[in-house]
């Protein structure tokens, strides 16, 4: 069929017409509706740092904003990915094509968030970072889509081990999960501790998940190091310090995990845990702010939260103002808007987004209590020092992110 | 002599005692399943399940009834072992006609739906047991620090492999459990039950995998994967071993513990594979498996 010249020029003029009002009437919000995606580990590993109570914390963000954003309703859906990206990616793209989710959160696991972020730049939506803190998605992998909210292996690590060697814990083994998790957090704090005038005697790499660690024990405590740094995940972390007691390396040498949920801590008890120092972006008994709505939280899960679901709080809390200040859910505009206004909730006071998608707040180094010190429910930790945001995370000007402009 | 592997003797020889220790975790699992396989002829893949229930009953008779380790020892193999007795009559019963793959199947099913409860029930991050205060602390062998807890696990489970090995290879009753295997029919025409017999089999490959679930309580934690984890290698393990051999399966069991302790230092990446790797080269070699009779 050949298109004669006239009825062309109507087309183009009739949907020169047509455009501008259709962009009226489906309003500034696409499909009548903010549709919030959490994507987490719902029965996995992840399940009780994250799982179901990133879901609990996104509502909850929800009911604080009031239900609706510029008139429109906002629409909660949960997946569990398993923590493995091939799922995460799948469902991250259908999540995208088909049911018109906007935004995704949380995200639990690091190769899993650096899948989907990608996916979520190339459709033009925004991803949210709270569990897959790794310092990749704010470096290699940063994408002016995504944001990582809560945590990442660079402050982890360098929070511990700068202030563990300035302590004297100069000399360092480190016993770490052979992953992308595991590496970077393990480099990362080794060049914080050299940094700090201390030197690693040695590295030992497992698989993961492994829950015997008696053998790469003794290698740590042959090495004579003063500080055993514990670049695992949480729960590893965790039966770890507890099997160190067992063959009489704790006290005399001390273990640094790089990564420890509150969840875990309750699991493996203060009796074992106690004396363990490293960092957080939250705790519960911090303050009455923290407390108030850790107690909400509680009331439900009967558990207290972790930074990961107090991080899936803020950051939904933060998208939903960010769509009502740019008067869109129009992913770009609403990156400008959650980058130029101040993070300010329980969790984060004047957070900042920066443009490597870190969002900059202060990181809290914890002590675990002796079971002497402990004297309610879940008073696990005492606060050591606030580390800076500033102090915590890399700093801009070593960023390896392409779109961070260099001076 | 060992400085061109770059560790010393001690240390060495700390290695090949935790090898050891976590290879009679291995035997004793190992054990269950070939005293399962051998008799009945079901793969049983509620293995896991059941030695993560050893645990969770040692647990849970702590928390809510105050019943302390030793006593736990005993009465959580019993409990598991009473499950899978009922397991045995209401749903593998109907199976043993079958090919095995039903078995496998069945097993597999349940121990996912065990799981699943589990995790329902207590969430991943599981609960704490406390080593038994008699076993606390540690002895200074000299090379290394030997927790006594550990020292008890290896003397624990060397002694219920040998009371199993020897029951079923030297007694009477052992003599009817095998024979009703080779032969169930003519057996029961010398008046011998032999359906009790298999049930109580299974009962008893049951409770072996709670026992080995009660000794790892104190040292992981207790929770709902723990079984799901082990279970893979534990298998490999009876595969090596030859499926069905009862002196096989404890052998290996240790002998792999050696072999992956060793891995650990020298290759610890390669930890988790070496056994699989080792199941490759055997079964290319003997298909029967190293104390398996081909049939």
């Amino acid at each position: 069929m050949r298109l004669s010249k006239k009825t062309l020029t109507i087309a183009v003029c009739a949907a020169c017409v047509a455009a501008p009002a259709a962009a009226t009437q489906t309003d500034k919000i696409s499909d009548g509706v903010v549709k919030i995606g959490v994507m987490t580990d719902m029965s996995g590993i992840a399940s009780d740092m994250a799982g179901p109570g990133s879901v609990l914390a996104a509502k909850m963000a929800v009911e604080d904003f009031g239900g609706k954003v510029l008139g429109m309703p906002i629409e909660i859906v949960s997946g569990d990915h398993q923590i493995k990206p091939d799922i995460a990616s799948a469902m991250a793209r259908r999540w995208l094509d088909q049911e018109k989710v906007d935004v995704i959160a949380d995200i639990a696991g690091s190769l899993t968030a650096i899948a989907v972020v990608k996916i979520v730049k190339d459709k033009n939506r925004i991803a949210l970072v709270s569990g897959g803190g790794n310092s990749r998605l704010t470096n290699e992998d940063c994408t002016d889509r995504s944001a990582n909210w809560s945590y990442d292996t660079y402050a982890m690590a360098n929070g511990t081990g700068r202030t563990l060697t300035q302590q004297g814990g100069d000399s360092w083994f480190f016993i770490a999960v052979d992953n992308v998790f595991g590496r970077s957090m393990q480099q990362d704090a080794e060049a914080a501790i050299q940094a700090a005038g201390g030197k690693v005697l040695g590295v030992v790499r497992h698989p993961f998940p492994s829950s015997d660690f008696s053998s790469y024990l003794l290698q740590a405590q042959a090495s004579g190091a003063k500080v055993i740094g514990l670049a695992q995940s949480s729960s590893e972390a965790g039966i770890n310090i507890k099997q160190a007691a067992e063959f009489g390396i704790t006290p005399k040498q001390k273990m640094a995990p790089m990564l420890l949920m509150i969840t875990e801590t309750h699991a493996v008890g203060l009796k074992t845990l106690q004396g363990a120092v490293f960092t957080e972006s939250f705790y519960w008994d911090r303050n009455d702010e923290t407390r108030a709505w850790s107690r909400r939280f509680f009331e439900v899960k009967k558990r207290m939260p972790t930074m990961i679901q107090a991080g899936v709080y803020s950051q939904v809390l933060h998208y939903l103002k960010a769509v009502k200040a740019a008067g869109t859910d129009e992913a770009g505009a609403v990156m400008a808007k959650m980058r130029a206004i101040p993070v300010n909730d329980f969790f984060a006071k004047n957070g900042k987004l920066r443009e490597d998608g870190l969002m900059l707040h202060d990181m809290y180094l914890m002590q675990v209590k002796s079971p002497e010190e402990s004297r309610y429910p879940w008073d696990y930790y005492k606060l050591l020092k606030v580390i800076p945001g500033e102090q915590a995370f890399q700093p801009l000007s070593k960023s390896r992110c392409p779109l961070v402009k260099k001076q | 002599m060992f400085e061109w592997l770059g560790i010393t003797p001690q240390g060495l020889y700390g290695q090949l005692l935790v090898g050891l220790i976590n290879g009679s975790f291995y035997a004793t699992l190992s054990l269950g399943l070939a005293v399962i396989f051998g008799l009945l002829n079901i793969v049983n893949f509620t293995h896991g399940a059941q030695y993560m229930m050893g645990a969770f009953v040692a647990w849970m008779g702590l928390t809510y009834f105050g019943i302390n380790y030793w006593w736990s020892l005993i009465l959580a193999p019993l409990v598991v072992g009473v499950v899978g007795i009922i397991l045995e009559l209401t749903l593998l019963r109907r199976l043993y006609q079958m090919d095995h793959l039903y078995g496998l199947l069945l097993t597999f099913g349940l121990a996912l739906i065990i799981e699943g409860g589990f995790r329902q029930a207590f969430g991943i991050s599981g609960e704490r047991y406390e080593i038994p205060e008699a076993l606390t602390g540690a002895t200074n062998l000299g090379f290394m620090y030997l927790p006594n807890y550990r020292a008890w696990v290896i003397a624990a489970s060397l002694v219920v492999c040998f009371l199993a090995w020897f029951v079923i290879e030297r007694t009477k009753l052992g003599a009817y459990l095998r024979a009703g295997t080779e032969n169930p029919k003519l057996l029961q025409a010398f008046g011998v039950n032999v359906p009790v017999l298999v049930t109580l089999t299974y009962g008893f490959g049951a409770a072996l995998a709670g026992f080995a679930g009660v000794l790892a309580a104190p040292i992981f934690q207790v929770n709902p994967v723990m079984g799901s984890n082990l279970l893979i290698v534990v298998f490999a393990v009876v595969v090596i071993g030859g499926l069905g051999s009862i002196m096989g399966s404890i052998l290996t069991g240790l002998g792999l513990g050696l072999i992956e302790g060793l891995t650990k230092v020298f290759y610890p990446e390669g930890s988790s594979v070496v056994i699989f790797v080792i199941m490759a080269i055997i079964l290319l070699i003997r298909p029967a498996g190293l104390f398996g009779k081909e049939k």
